[in-house]
């Protein structure tokens, strides 16, 4: 093997263009996420309107299961993939440094200062790699978002074996109300980020394929 | 607050998928493409044709997820922890009225009569011997106010008094490494529990509720009570209790319920 003349310098990555949107372990537990928050979500629905706690009903037509004990059973197979995968993504993301360089930093003003400035329509997509103020917050909230989705549906699964928890979260009734409350801030969210992606919709490409949106 | 009922077994979300799913494939055939394809299954005719499933309509999918739900059994086995209590409430905390729960209707509640009722015990026990009433009554007896959570979400908190059931086990020389304990209910209900659970302390066969005797909607002469498992887990009017290594099942567990059932 030759050496690198200096007049050649040998870059050790390959030139940025070519690396993928999104790596591949991104766009793999997006979409199981996606699967599993579309389960979770439809048969919730179905196990809420078993005994609604608020003065509506969710429209059974739009509901997973087709009764009570199919929807538990949707619901409770369903979180394994939730879990399994949202671990994977964590971890990759933390091991990574991702979580640390994409979302970070984040304060207040920046996500005030980039909200008027898509408003406006000055926000730039011109470097999809990059993502602005609203975008990280969005993200990151929707990580926290199904965190607390997780812990407090363990209170509503297991609120014998798991009391700490179950007290930190106001006991079993107020844990139930966390877990409707939080689903619909995921469904809010989840509501954004699809008009988001009919607003740009070479995002849905990035997320499908590595070679999308890739200038060369 | 619903009363539980046979679920209906063919209905409305069976031709609601069908329509669904026809209509998809009539969309697939006039734009094959995979582009469009993917856009359109972010949308709601996409959601429209996981939802309209019902577990009934696909035996491969029903198979899976009662195999999850197999396992989500062992998982609750090993997370179940035979010293971890459930809370207890003062006695202001009672729910009034303590609502009515059954898979039929308040006014189909079953009669049992005092005096020729005898509770059978039998399966992996030494005494065979049938129980009385006031047999059971003259045993040490417990009271605790517990939450009771039902599957279908809502809780309520009741007052439940009785005997431990790891005494009555211990009395009739119960092979406690025996896996199940299976109920017979005097309203034609079934159902089953884990050993463990049944050897967990605050596992009640109860005789009173609030104080008084259990009266006929609370299940006369008496409930299983568990605070560490769901209401269909815990039965009422039972008439025979048996200790098995083979899984009797339940009345809903063999319908889709979690055989488990804790919480």
């Amino acid at each position: 093997m030759h050496s690198p003349s200096a007049t050649a310098p040998v870059t050790l990555l390959p030139p940025a263009d070519h690396r993928p949107i999104h790596p591949v372990w991104i766009r793999v537990t997006h979409w199981i996420n996606a699967l599993a928050v579309l389960m979770l979500v439809t048969s919730g629905w179905r196990i809420y309107n078993a005994s609604p706690f608020f003065p509506f009903q969710i429209p059974s037509g739009i509901t997973l299961g087709g009764w009570l004990g199919g929807a538990i059973q949707w619901h409770f197979a369903a979180m394994w993939l939730l879990a399994a995968n949202g671990l994977v993504y964590l971890a990759l993301n933390m091991a990574s440094g991702r979580l640390f360089h994409k979302f970070f930093p984040l304060s207040v003003s920046r996500i005030w200062r980039d909200a008027m400035a898509a408003l406006k329509g000055n926000l730039s997509h011109s470097d999809p790699r990059h993502y602005n103020s609203v975008q990280r917050f969005a993200y990151l909230f929707v990580m926290l978002d199904i965190i607390l989705l997780v812990l407090s549906g363990l209170v509503l699964w297991k609120s014998v074996q798991f009391p700490v928890l179950r007290e930190l979260l106001g006991g079993y009734e107020f844990a139930r109300r966390i877990h409707f409350v939080a689903m619909a801030a995921l469904v809010a969210f989840v509501a954004v980020h699809l008009a988001m992606v009919a607003l740009v919709p070479r995002t849905l490409f990035t997320m499908l394929s590595g070679k999308a949106g890739l200038k060369s | 607050m619903k009363i539980l009922q046979r679920p209906p077994l063919q209905q409305v979300d069976s031709e609601a998928a069908l329509i669904d799913a026809r209509r998809l494939i009539v969309r697939k055939i006039e734009q094959p493409a995979r582009r469009a394809f993917l856009t359109r299954s972010l949308t709601m005719g996409g959601l429209s044709m996981l939802t309209g499933c019902s577990i009934s309509n696909n035996e491969g999918v029903e198979a899976a997820l009662t195999a999850i739900s197999r396992f989500n059994d062992k998982v609750q086995g090993l997370i179940f922890d035979p010293t971890q209590l459930a809370p207890t409430y003062p006695e202001s905390m009672i729910t009034r009225p303590f609502p009515f729960n059954a898979y039929y209707s308040e006014d189909e509640v079953r009669e049992v009569d005092e005096e020729s009722y005898r509770l059978e015990v039998t399966g992996m026990v030494a005494d065979k011997r049938r129980w009385t009433l006031p047999e059971l009554r003259a045993m040490e007896q417990h009271d605790q106010v517990t939450r009771h959570i039902c599957v279908e979400g809502w809780s309520a908190i009741g007052k439940w008094g009785g005997v431990r059931f790891a005494e009555l086990l211990s009395r009739v020389g119960a092979d406690t490494s025996a896996k199940y304990v299976g109920f017979k209910c005097a309203d034609d209900y079934y159902t089953s529990i884990d050993m463990p659970t049944a050897l967990h302390p605050q596992t009640l066969l109860t005789l009173t509720y609030d104080g008084q005797p259990l009266p006929p909607k609370y299940g006369f002469p008496m409930k299983l009570r568990m605070p560490t498992k769901l209401g269909y887990k815990n039965p009422k009017h039972i008439k025979a209790i048996f200790v098995t290594n083979t899984n009797p099942g339940g009345y809903w567990e063999d319908q889709g319920y979690n055989w488990f059932g804790g919480s």
